[in-house]
């Protein structure tokens, strides 16, 4: 018996990741198709960068999310603390005339602060981080209200605006298509295919059973295309945004730190069973409370960022970010108990959000079947985890 | 007498196990049936199939009820014939008043609105009749496991009870509630009342059984009238061999002295008066294994735990010394460097990550032994893993299976692999071998002895009394926070250690 629910177990893993994949990849053929009929385009140049411009705010915030709902609590705060930061951040630029490098370092560490606040009564006290961010959530909005006085507050330097519309330089001089862009894309899947037959020597060594070569090529075939693709298509258009580029050393440096650091294992082990962990020697409440100082500052990173694209900071930013990053930690697969989800899943995650809201908006979908459907898509995804899981 | 239960060859399978093979259980009106069996054995499922968990077509077999052939369906359909089972974990509703719990489901109501002042007089008779003296109104989860448990029995009788089935239902209870308990039992049955008791405390079921049906390995053994009830039989026929293999031999050589508690006192976490650890003191030698006994609530998990990085209580007071040496135990992280290990008797609450993989629970207690500035050699880690699988013989496909579809027996060594990696002097195994079946004990028991034999000091906390005599050099005896004797091999009985219990209990009134 222990032997067929060990493969189940396996397998079950692994078709959740590869599903996702697979899912996203059906979600951008459903849309191109569709627009294709509707004479419209989907994956030009221009919509690919605006993909990561417009949700990068998303995959940061769920970084982050992903370490506090892995350690079995929730932060609702984040969405009205980027307001905050964001707005501390203009008030910072604007009218105190800050350099953006006094600025952005100053801005996360009030972030920090404000997640600390936070994580203490969560974390040392014990008070349900579901109370403690509600209240949050309030508080911050009311703070962005005070701080801007009910106004927006812009525009800010270039330098600052560099931050969400900026595009790395062309170092190469190649001009279109861009050089660096090429150079950088076909690093990175050198780079996948790398660490995909490492790990799968390790499967083999540490007796894991090898996952089969056809889904093993499938996947990292795929992956590549679509790396290729975008690169192609990002490198014909004005070559990598600044944004992505703080994306994707984020997300590698998140998963490591999950998966490959004792302080991230401990933050599974808290959430998988404190008691248990406690009382193998480690400090609970202070890993709770550092999730919660991480969340913090990444939602002051994430606020600047959406301050930056939208050039000034409104009262109003920042809304249902946290329901969009809470979404996207689930639909990447994160359990609702604490103790399991994985980054890239949570990248994924977010990336299918994204893309179904450029999707739907450019086919002219209204804002309120945008919202049925999206609420559909993470019910779904959580039932066929939860089905899983039963089986 | 007439038979009122007849089930003849109940056989049910579940995946690749067959839990219950040709089962035969006779039960005559007005008697008290025991079952008795080791862990696993297949009472529980036995039961299940009586009160319908496991619906009829799911098993092979039949069942006649009072002279007909019984087809449940669920629990509903069982409890409308008065079969009533009530389980070890009472399914009580703490936030609720007792005359709410009693008629849950059941509710004393007209075209769904209760009657109140009607539940609460009738309440009030069938708690008369439990002999329970506690107004109806009172919220369930104020009182004690033992009124708990008559709260549950009144429950059964308002629902017309004909069968009813205690699974272990003293499993929890103190010396005198256990008593009040099988007095009831004794007298329900006067009232005409058939009932099944599963416990394996002999004792008990001397008092009130009149017949025992023995089960081991989801087959019936025996079953035997009351005048045939010897302990030894019983036993013989529970475990199907000798009592005198059943631990390994040990040539015990304790040397020098390990660890040292001295006059250790804590209280309650949340009543601040009330003392829990009361100037309790032992040692431990190097090479040697040393039981606590005691009856359940007498303190000894709480003088383990309180002494593992005061994970147990508030207030600490006392001494704690390793070679010689006073140490450091106000954190668990300072205890488990200090060389003490605490293998807590609820591993799945206290003790495993069950949905994470054997190796990410085998090295959770010493992640830096697995590590190099924070950064993880997963290589590392899965050799660590796969030495422990190999020298414990944890039965899994591989290190990577994840806990909870292990057996009892090999998640304890998975408990046990994660304190031996700390690599501590001195281990105190907390109910080492509760809910795992005989033969992974006897492997529990082996690996105890090796590691005295690698000159670490052991602590074996039991409520098994033969299980501490056949394998301790000496036992301390605990009761009401207080350890009041001490006991060598040599001396060291069952009757001496009830003596010195009640003998302390004396002492504390």
């Amino acid at each position: 018996m222990a032997e067929k629910s060990n493969m189940g177990s396996l397998l079950g893993g692994r078709l959740r990741e590869n599903g996702m994949l697979l899912a996203l990849v059906a979600i951008v053929v459903f849309f191109d198709v569709m627009l294709k009929v509707n004479g419209k385009d989907f994956l030009i140049p221009q919509n690919i960068t605006n993909l990561f411009l417009q949700n990068g705010h998303v995959i940061i915030l769920a970084l982050g999310m992903l370490l506090v709902i892995v350690s079995g609590h929730i932060d609702l705060s984040v969405g009205s603390v980027a307001a905050f930061t964001g707005a501390v951040a203009a008030w910072m630029t604007v009218t105190l005339k800050l350099p953006f490098y006094v600025v952005i370092p100053a801005v996360l560490l009030v972030g920090a602060a404000i997640g600390a606040a936070q994580g203490y009564w969560v974390a040392f006290w014990r008070i349900p981080s579901f109370i403690v961010t509600l209240a949050g959530m309030m508080v911050f909005r009311g703070a962005t209200l005070w701080l801007l006085g009910g106004q927006n507050i812009g525009p800010f330097p270039p330098e600052f605006q560099a931050l969400a519309n900026g595009f790395v330089p062309d170092l190469l001089g190649i001009g279109k298509p861009h050089g660096l862009t090429l150079l950088v894309i076909a690093l990175a899947i050198g780079v996948q295919f790398w660490a995909g037959f490492r790990a799968r020597a390790r499967d083999a060594e540490f007796g894991l059973a090898p996952e089969p070569p056809a889904l093993f090529w499938g996947r990292n075939l795929i992956v590549a295309g679509a790396t290729a693709f975008v690169g192609w298509q990002l490198a014909n258009f004005r070559g990598l945004p600044d944004v992505m580029v703080v994306l994707t050393v984020l997300t590698v440096l998140y998963a490591f730190f999950t998966e490959n650091t004792t302080t991230g294992r401990r933050i599974y082990a808290v959430g998988g069973n404190e008691k248990a962990a406690k009382l193998s020697g480690i400090r609970t409440d202070r890993l709770v409370f550092l999730c919660f100082v991480n969340m913090g500052a990444l939602a002051a990173l994430a606020g600047m960022v959406v301050t930056a694209r939208l050039n000034s900071a409104t009262p109003k930013a920042g809304t249902g970010f946290e329901l969009d990053a809470i979404a996207s930690v689930f639909i990447g697969g994160a359990s609702m108990t604490g103790g399991s989800g994985k980054i890239v899943g949570v990248v994924v995650g977010a990336l299918i959000m994204g893309v179904m809201n450029m999707g739907m908006s450019i086919l002219g979908v209204g804002i309120e079947y945008q919202q049925m459907i999206k609420g559909m898509v993470l019910l779904i995804a959580v039932i066929f985890d939860v089905y899983n899981k039963s089986k | 007498m007439t038979t009122l239960l007849e089930m003849r060859g109940i056989t049910k399978t579940f995946p690749g196990v067959r839990a219950l093979d040709n089962v035969t259980l006779t039960v005559e009106q007005g008697e008290i049936h025991a079952i008795c069996g080791e862990n696993g054995a297949g009472k529980s499922t036995l039961m299940k199939v009586l009160s319908g968990v496991y619906p009829h077509g799911s098993y092979e077999g039949e069942i006649v009820y009072d002279g007909t052939p019984l087809h449940l369906r669920d629990i509903r359909d069982s409890e409308a014939r008065g079969i009533i089972i009530i389980h070890q974990e009472l399914a009580l509703v703490p936030l609720l008043s007792i005359a709410e719990n009693m008629f849950l489901g059941h509710e004393v109501a007209e075209r769904g609105i209760i009657n109140w002042q009607k539940a609460f007089k009738q309440a009030e008779g069938w708690l008369k009749k439990v002999g329970l003296d506690e107004p109806p109104g009172t919220m369930v989860g104020k009182l004690g496991v033992g009124k708990q448990q008559l709260i549950e029995i009144a429950k059964a009788l308002a629902k017309d009870v004909r069968l009813l089935i205690l699974d272990e239902p003293t499993a929890a209870l103190q010396e005198n509630d256990s008593a009040k308990l099988l007095d009831l039992m004794l007298e329900l049955k006067a009232q005409g009342v058939t009932q099944i008791i599963i416990s394996h405390k002999l004792n008990e079921i001397a008092r009130v059984a009149d017949r025992i049906t023995v089960i081991r390995d989801g087959a019936t053994v025996s079953t035997m009238g009351r005048q045939q009830i010897s302990e030894d039989r019983i036993i013989k026929d529970m475990v199907g061999r000798d009592m005198a293999h059943r631990y390994p031999e040990r040539h015990p050589q304790p040397g020098e002295v390990l660890l040292e508690v001295r006059n250790w006192s804590c209280w309650h976490p949340d009543q601040a008066d009330r003392q829990m650890i009361k100037d309790a003191s032992l040692t431990v030698r190097k090479g040697e294994i040393v039981g606590i006994a005691g009856l359940m609530g007498a303190g000894r998990t709480e003088l383990a735990m309180s002494i593992f990085g005061r994970s147990y209580g508030k207030g600490h007071r006392g001494e704690v010394r390793m070679g010689g040496r006073p140490i450091d135990v106000s954190t668990v992280a300072k205890a488990v460097a200090a060389g003490i290990s605490y293998v807590t008797e609820d591993r799945k609450a206290l003790g495993l990550i069950l949905e994470e993989p054997v190796v990410r629970n085998v090295t959770l207690a010493n992640l830096p032994g697995v590590s190099a500035r924070g950064v993880l050699d997963k290589r590392r880690e899965a050799r660590v893993a796969e030495d422990y699988r190999r020298q414990l013989a944890i039965r899994t496909p591989g290190v990577q299976q994840k806990v909870v579809n292990l057996s009892g027996g090999n998640q304890q060594k998975v408990v046990l692999s994660k304190w031996l990696f700390t690599n501590p002097q001195v281990l105190i195994l907390d109910e080492p071998t509760r809910g795992i079946d005989v033969g992974a004990k006897f492997e529990i028991y082996t690996i105890m002895k090796d590691l005295a034999e690698q000159g670490r000091g052991i602590v074996m906390i039991s409520s098994e009394m033969p299980e501490l005599l056949g394998m301790c050099d000496r036992i301390y005896v605990m009761n009401e926070g207080r350890i009041v004797g001490e006991l060598a091999r040599g001396e060291a009985s069952q009757e001496k250690i009830m003596g010195m219990i009640l003998k302390g209990e004396g002492k504390a009134a």
